[in-house]
């Protein structure tokens, strides 16, 4: 919201986690996505040799000062055992956006006026497998106390909440791949309800093990043409497409409610414009015809940040590299109408693939470093569109652009459509 | 034999509480000096039974508070 005009609390970011398989760390990430560098590589979280996907977007490991994930850096190791990794990344990114905006709540009113809400895909679901593999083989009665707390979803939110005290909602979110956007969505209706001053938001993912690419193998949702060339497999929109690369990592925002912000003198990294939420009602994986859940979800978003097309410069597609895409293309193209020429549009899972749960918080915190550094991250391995289109859709290089207010948008298995409005901030 | 399991109970303190070992004294209780809670005390005996094939029913459990009182138990179920 501009703020004029209207009563309802203006909702801003003002700390920012990722960890993603081009690094742990935001800016970095940020850093590499620009420079147009793929995450994408073989497995080695498990053998997936017999599998017909081989490869992913795992987190790399290595020193945390070059990047990598160094778990112990943000979990105790007397504590990871405790946790599913999804939780591990979720607090590595939890923990950066805490740090990064400064909120450190001393009265216990700030601490009740401090909330969470982590979503997830899928949550623990190696563990989950791991305990399974247990029981049938006879080991039922000495499963881990932890493997329950370790698998549910809402333990990210949970174990941030433990770390830093904060006392206010705690809550999670499960909406397959949309989860990461209904997140912060959700999150910021309950800043302007009143129900929270600042809340940590987004999603985590870490579903890289052997049920998991099975499963999606089975649904035949993943590319498998490109495991001799990982770095070419994720490629939105492109002719060769065929189907989407698993991601890992976790993305987190620190929303607050603007006066609140202003008051302890906070780096404001945007604003949180809009949401906008639809079902398909129509298939439990494929979308909607013409993608008109898309199409819903995307003109309530703009409704509610009270904007039109035209100013949207950039989009930041749901774009998975797989079928779907050009429905969302067209969906955009139709909703945008003439104001489809003057936007930009791209799929950063081209570089880290699909994170599920967390893709939409990572994406939304890639709008506000686009909109802040007058950059748009490109759509790598775009060589032959499937579709024509006049939307500027970045292939392969990233592109100076300036841009005032971006959309990210986010579908999931089941008909669930999210998409978010975000603003640079303007007083 | 006593001070064999002794070794033993204490290695799997220091590996499942994360603690040093000068700290797993003999008196040393799980949860107010080792920094343990109750799930972490259900894992522990479960690796206690794990290690030293021996059966800890739930009341005998509640009862192995402090390192010694873990040594002294176990000891006993491998004389018997």
């Amino acid at each position: 919201m501009s703020g004029s005009g209207t009563n309802r609390k203006r909702v801003v970011v003002t700390g920012i986690g990722v960890v993603s398989p081009l690094a742990v760390g935001a800016e970095l990430t940020w850093k590499r996505l620009i420079e147009s560098r793929s995450g994408i590589g073989p497995i080695t979280h498990f053998d997936a040799s017999g599998l017909p996907a081989q490869i992913a977007g795992e987190v790399p490991e290595g020193p945390t000062a070059e990047g990598g994930l160094t778990l112990s850096d943000w979990v105790p190791v007397k504590e990871q055992k405790k946790m599913d990794r999804f939780i591990h990344l979720g607090l590595a990114a939890g923990i950066q956006a805490v740090e990064d905006s400064g909120w450190k709540p001393e009265t216990e009113e700030d601490r009740c006026a401090t909330g969470v809400l982590m979503g997830s895909g899928i949550g623990g679901l190696k563990t989950i497998y791991d305990n399974s593999v247990a029981v049938s083989t006879g080991k039922a009665r000495r499963l881990s106390p932890f493997f329950i707390p370790s698998s549910l979803i809402n333990l990210t939110a949970g174990h941030l909440s433990i770390r830093y005290g904060f006392k206010g909602p705690n809550h999670a979110v499960v909406t397959a791949c949309a989860s990461g956007t209904h997140a912060i969505g959700d999150a910021s209706r309950l800043i302007q309800h009143g129900d929270a001053k600042v809340m940590i938001a987004g999603g985590a993912e870490a579903a890289i093990c052997e049920l998991g690419i099975a499963g999606f193998c089975s649904a035949r949702a993943l590319s498998t043409g490109f495991n001799d060339n990982p770095t070419a497999a994720s490629r939105p929109w492109d002719k060769e497409r065929d189907g989407f690369v698993m991601g890992e990592g976790a993305g987190v925002l620190v929303l607050e409610e603007y006066e609140h912000a202003k008051r302890r003198g906070a780096k404001i990294y945007g604003e949180i414009g809009g949401y906008g939420l639809s079902g398909d009602a129509y298939h439990i994986t494929a979308p909607a015809e013409n993608h008109e859940g898309a199409y819903r979800a995307m003109q309530a978003a703009l409704k509610d940040a009270r904007v039109t097309p035209d100013a949207i410069g950039y989009v930041n597609a749901h774009g998975t590299s797989t079928m779907a895409d050009d429905l969302e293309l067209g969906a955009v193209e139709r909703l945008f109408g003439e104001a489809v020429a003057k936007t930009s549009m791209s799929s950063t899972k081209s570089a880290i693939g699909h994170l599920l749960g967390a893709a939409g918080a990572v994406e939304a915190i890639f709008c506000l470093q686009a909109m802040r550094d007058g950059i748009l991250p490109p759509t790598l391995n775009l060589d032959n569109p499937a579709s024509e289109s006049v939307i500027d859709r970045i292939p392969h290089k990233a592109k100076e652009k300036q841009v005032d207010v971006a959309l990210s948008n986010s579908f999931g298995f089941g008909g669930t459509n999210a998409s978010l409005i975000l603003k640079k901030f303007k007083d | 034999m006593s001070n064999e399991i002794a070794d033993k109970v204490k290695k799997i303190v220091v590996e499942h509480l994360g603690v040093e070992e000068d700290q797993v004294k003999p008196d040393a209780s799980f949860i107010d000096d080792l920094g343990a809670d109750s799930l972490d005390t259900v894992e522990l005996v479960m690796a206690f039974e794990e290690a030293f094939s021996v059966e800890i029913p739930e009341d005998a459990a509640e009862k192995i508070a402090t390192v010694n009182d873990a040594i002294e138990y176990i000891t006993k179920q491998k004389a018997a």
